[in-house]
């Protein structure tokens, strides 16, 4: 398939998962606020954190109140990794492959972007909450839409491995705030607000009931355990790693273990760590660092594929036609198209 | 809802002979509507609509970054064409299409009829689609012209004329799919009395079209289509003709000539490309060979054409015929190139760099309507009796400043279509006016689709039917006799 076409699935998925993820950071927030004591400031720039833009926010906004944190996030239209800017990207790459996705899955996404769109124009903050319990839904009937209606070839495979690379990267994120930003506060440590705040993360991810059904007792290091070593539960980094090498090897023929190109290499080699890994070594080395290994490392499986399927550079001439091009794709990761003149007689 | 009010007027009518006298292949039609209520009717217009927004059946609002497309607006009151009457617009069509692509192969090639005093060298040189780097062009089965979508119009009297070629890539089939696949579902059971011609055989004829020009021995050609992107207005027709064939929809940066091949970049490496369907103007498609500033097309691409490699549809250079001063000549290209009689008559066109002619068009502005020889899409005309006194005197010095980029022609009277209307006045039928553009294959033979595209102005009274100018549609059925 056309590298172009592959690219537009990929970043499709990715825009989807990316405005559902933050729908959940922002969601989970609103409810721990409503049960912390009315004492305790609110706890908005660790959400910013997650996303790794701070500076930008702060820039931008200066302090982090609800409110600015809630617009940056979900309908700043300046800021391109807000709900509203990841659906419009979405949408947009959606478009340019519309002969290729099922038109029930481009309907998905325009309906999709069209909810938030309408949302981010009306904005009652009391009606928050069953927002982003759309935008949840909405990325749920996406997945579901294109499991059921797009045949599973190389297009489809595409898609889901930029799916999980996006989830396992989020979850990575949001493990890494918790654990790294609220927990040096020492003296909460096993209180009642801590385990709160563990629940809230769980739930964050969908993740609280199945926890529970796995590891029974909140305690940090089984939250961590669970969200980065589970291979059943589908929001788990090492579940979104194995199925993510799955689909690679349907794209490229290649059997798991052995590698061809430095995607797969990359990629394997992850799973593999994560394999052989116990959770009391990776807390006694450090959550942190091993958390910022593993995103180091899915930023450069993003950037393999991106190399080994998606520029191809045949001869010098070429090349330097086509570099701008990938320059412009990866630094937008949107199918950023020129705008074109007309050229079609009325 | 009853047609007993319609007056067709002191125009020529498609559907009616006189008031409340259908013509005999819109005899079932007018039954059918006659036999539903008002709401009925309103609600399969509103359905209708709903249906080709839902189908994204759309076209892209330039100047309008928020992704806004809309619809073309669409009637459900259809056009009727007798098969007999249909027949004899196909064998002037063919016949003028096998002369134009007869003149595209001479005037890049030898130009006998230029050598032969038929056209004068200076206008075909300063005909704004001419191209110079085309000359010596041998495209693949000397076809130049593979798709071609003509516009016709019939004046009061009920006379056919060509208005216009459009030989380079003229928009509007996927508007002909969608609308009847509509109209399947707005009036099916007129659809099973009457014998009406189908349509959904041109994604298919299209591919054949272009599978016929590739290189010769290859068992699997590789056919794309080729657009500007998604911001361009007709993309979702670039869309969906590459998904009904089945095939690529490419653009300039997914090509790059490579081992003297053109080649796409996928997920598996380079892959050759054999056969494009370009939807990019000719002059945008190699920055090497024409506008240097085109960052739509692909550098080297017409050297891999020239070497036989690749085949092109349109074949660059086409776009000659499209000059109004070029379409003046048909007739005698006819007469030229096959010995025959025009059998589809153009417009009556003065031609301003004659200086009789000139001389009459500038004294009978006012009943005269002027067009730059250059433009398409109702653009740079004047139409002498709705202007004003003002307007025709500043064309007038326009036409004398530069009279070979004039023609002038006498002002037709559009034939009209009942069009169904419902506004504060009420649901009622009006008169509206229409043009036809059938859509033309030239492949192993010359195939045009039963039909085409009607447009309607919707506008009350106006001529002008582009859809940048209020018009819409409507589905065309040719019935069988």
């Amino acid at each position: 398939m056309l590298s172009r076409v592959a690219d537009s699935i990929y970043w499709l998925n990715r825009y989807v998962e990316r405005a559902e993820n933050i729908a959940r950071f922002v969601d989970v927030n609103l409810n721990l606020l409503l049960d912390a004591p009315v004492v305790m400031t609110q706890q908005w720039k660790p959400l910013v954190m997650t996303t790794g833009d701070l500076a930008l926010f702060e820039s931008r906004y200066g302090e982090a109140t609800a409110d600015n944190v809630i617009h940056f996030l979900t309908f700043d239209e300046a800021y391109p990794n807000s709900i509203l800017s990841c659906l419009r990207a979405a949408r947009e790459n959606a478009r340019s492959v519309r002969e290729t996705i099922s038109s029930e899955m481009w309907e998905q996404v325009n309906t999709f972007y069209l909810m938030v769109k309408d949302a981010s124009q009306a904005q009652p903050l009391a009606q928050l909450p069953s927002f982003f319990a759309e935008v949840k839904l909405a990325s749920h009937l996406f997945v579901g839409v294109t499991e059921a209606t797009m045949s599973h070839n190389e297009g489809w495979h595409f898609g889901r491995m930029g799916r999980l690379i996006e989830r396992a990267d989020k979850t990575a994120r949001i493990l890494d705030v918790k654990y790294f930003i609220l927990l040096p506060a020492v003296n909460l440590v096993g209180t009642a607000l801590d385990e709160l705040q563990w629940i809230a993360l769980l739930k964050s991810a969908s993740g609280y009931e199945m926890y529970r059904k796995t590891e029974r007792r909140i305690s940090p290091t089984s939250v961590a355990k669970f969200l980065l070593l589970n291979r059943e539960f589908p929001r788990s980094i090492q579940f979104c790693l194995l199925e993510a090498e799955r689909s690679l090897c349907q794209i490229t023929g290649a059997t798991p273990g052995i590698w061809q190109n430095p995607a797969e290499r990359t990629l394997g080699k992850l799973r593999a760590e994560l394999d052989f890994t116990m959770i009391e070594e990776v807390i006694q080395a450090g959550l942190h660092e091993f958390l910022d290994h593993i995103q180091a490392q899915l930023n450069l499986v993003g950037k393999e594929v991106f190399e080994t399927f998606l520029t191809l550079e045949p001869t010098a001439e070429a090349a330097s036609h086509s570099a701008s091009q990938s320059a412009s794709h990866s630094a937008s990761h949107s199918a950023s198209l020129s705008q074109t003149t007309a050229a079609v007689p009325d | 809802m009853q047609f007993n009010q319609y007056d067709p007027g002191d125009f020529y009518d498609e559907l009616f002979l006189a008031p409340g006298q259908p013509r005999p292949e819109a005899a079932s039609l007018i039954e059918r509507i006659n036999g539903l209520s008002t709401l009925e009717l309103q609600q399969r217009q509103q359905a209708a609509q709903n249906a080709l927004f839902k189908l994204g059946v759309t076209f892209n609002v330039y100047s309008d970054n928020q992704g806004t497309e809309r619809i073309l607006p669409f009637d459900i009151i259809p056009r009727t064409l007798s098969a007999t009457e249909w027949n004899q617009l196909e064998i002037g069509l063919k016949q003028r299409i096998e002369a134009l692509n007869l003149f595209l192969g001479d005037i890049y090639g030898e130009q006998k009829i230029v050598k032969d005093g038929i056209i004068p060298a200076e206008l075909v040189e300063s005909a704004s689609g001419f191209l110079k780097p085309c000359i010596g062009l041998k495209p693949p089965r000397n076809i130049w012209c593979h798709i071609t979508g003509t516009d016709l119009v019939r004046d009061r009297d009920g006379q056919w004329y060509v208005l216009e070629d459009n030989l380079r890539c003229p928009s509007g089939i996927s508007y002909v799919l969608e609308n009847r696949r509509v109209m399947k579902s707005t009036f099916p059971q007129v659809f099973n009395r009457v014998n009406i011609l189908p349509v959904d055989d041109y994604p298919g004829q299209l591919l054949e079209t272009l599978l016929h020009l590739a290189p010769p021995g290859l068992p699997e050609p590789t056919v794309v289509v080729l657009t500007p992107g998604m911001h361009n207005s007709a993309y979702f027709e670039h869309s969906f003709l590459a998904q009904q064939m089945g095939v690529e929809l490419v653009e300039g940066r997914d090509l790059v000539v490579a081992d003297g091949y053109l080649q796409m970049r996928t997920t598996r490496g380079l892959k050759r490309v054999d056969v494009i369907y370009r939807r990019i103007d000719d002059e945008f498609i190699d920055p090497l060979a024409f506008r240097p500033d085109s960052r739509l097309g692909i550098p080297g691409l017409m050297e891999v054409y020239r070497a036989g490699r690749l085949a092109l549809a349109n074949a660059p250079g086409t776009g000659i015929a499209d000059d109004k001063v070029i379409y003046a000549y048909v007739p005698q290209m006819i007469r030229y190139y096959l010995g025959e009689d025009q059998l589809l008559p153009n417009v009556p066109t003065y031609l301003c760099w004659e200086p009789e002619q000139l001389q009459h068009v500038l004294q009978n502005l006012d009943k005269l309507v002027v067009k730059a020889a250059a433009e398409s899409g109702g653009y740079g005309m004047l139409v002498g009796p709705h202007a004003t006194p003002a307007e025709r005197q500043e064309f007038s010095k326009r036409i004398q400043a530069s009279p070979r980029n004039y023609i002038a022609q006498p002002t037709l009277c559009l034939s009209r279509v009942p069009t169904l209307f419902d506004d504060a006045a009420g649901s009622r039928f009006e008169g509206c006016h229409v043009d036809l553009r059938p859509y033309i294959l030239y492949g192993k033979e010359i195939y045009i689709n039963p039909g085409g595209l009607t447009r309607v102005a919707l506008r009350r009274g106006s001529l002008v039917v582009n859809s940048s100018q209020g018009g819409g549609s409507k589905d065309t059925w040719v019935v069988a006799d």
